[in-house]
């Protein structure tokens, strides 16, 4: 099975990448799907940040795993966010005063 | 070395992210806050060790973590759960993408995601063990870098890495049995 299940060997109908005889810079549905966590965290050379561009740029099914997790990604970051109630504030501001009055005594 | 006068003027701003921090760290908002007042002190006492100029939200983050880890943790005698169960890659992907989903529009798997709530992703973030909890919060909901979760957590890179790789599978289980839980994905049944 391919990378993301859906393809890379030419079934389904799609087209595969080929992984025979390609320039160099260009890299398959595996290795794109491999590094995508790092991609998507910035964590990569240009290098490497640009062959899994590259990639995207010409793959169906690897764009869309794509589009998933940053998708993903940005639901769990927006998701769980909390207020933070008037009462911790004036709390630590209380604290901070406090130990600011007791070291100039 | 920093000013502690110009402590609260700085770190004030970070409160509601180390705020939601602790909150999944705790699990509760009551030992939340007593944990954001705690760091607060500490780092409002050990300020003149701040280098000026470096990463102060980075700075917070490590004496928050600590704090959790060496009075918080060891107060509920919480036994450390070592390690999550191995989950395949791509996990909710696979289980939200229904056969024949690659229609016109959007895909069903990402119209599945909208449908998850703010519960249901706080839910399932505290359902991981402690430290691939921490290193998914640094990671996906504050945003910092590989090397800024090294310096807070106090562990090397590649360690790091792994536990974020690992805990961001078991966190897209965990969603994926909420979602089934509140009927708000239909189950593949296939168990892949």
């Amino acid at each position: 099975m391919g990378a993301h299940g859906s393809h890379g060997s030419g079934s389904d109908g799609v087209p595969a990448l080929p992984t025979d005889g390609r320039p160099s810079g260009f890299i398959d549905c595996d290795e794109t799907i491999e590094r995508l966590y790092f991609y998507l965290d910035g964590e990569l050379t240009d290098e490497r940040r640009q062959e899994i561009t590259r990639h995207l740029d010409l793959c169906g099914p690897c764009v869309d795993v794509y589009g998933f997790e940053a998708e993903l990604r940005k639901v769990i970051a927006n998701r769980c966010r909390d207020h933070v109630p008037d009462a911790l504030l004036d709390r630590v501001a209380r604290v901070l005063d406090d130990e600011r009055s007791r070291q100039s005594n | 070395m920093a000013d502690q006068a110009a402590f609260s003027d700085l770190a004030m701003e970070y409160m509601p992210a180390l705020y939601t921090a602790a909150l999944r760290m705790t699990r509760n908002p009551s030992d939340a806050e007593d944990l954001v007042q705690e760091t607060y002190l500490k780092a409002y006492r050990a300020f003149g060790s701040f280098e000026a100029g470096t990463n102060l939200k980075a700075w917070l983050y490590r004496i928050l973590t600590n704090t959790y880890i060496n009075s918080y943790r060891a107060k509920k005698r919480r036994p450390e759960i070592a390690d999550v169960e191995d989950v395949e890659d791509l996990y909710l992907y696979h289980h939200l993408s229904g056969d024949g989903a690659d229609g016109l529009g959007r895909s069903a798997e990402d119209e599945a995601l909208d449908r998850f709530t703010d519960d249901d992703v706080k839910a399932a973030i505290e359902s991981l063990p402690d430290t691939f909890r921490i290193a998914v919060l640094l990671a996906d909901v504050e945003g910092f870098s590989y090397k800024e979760i090294a310096e807070i957590t106090e562990v090397p890179i590649g360690t790091v890495m792994s536990r974020i790789h690992r805990g961001r599978k078991a966190l897209q289980k965990a969603l994926y049995g909420f979602g089934i839980e509140r009927g708000l994905v239909a189950a593949t049944g296939d168990g892949r």
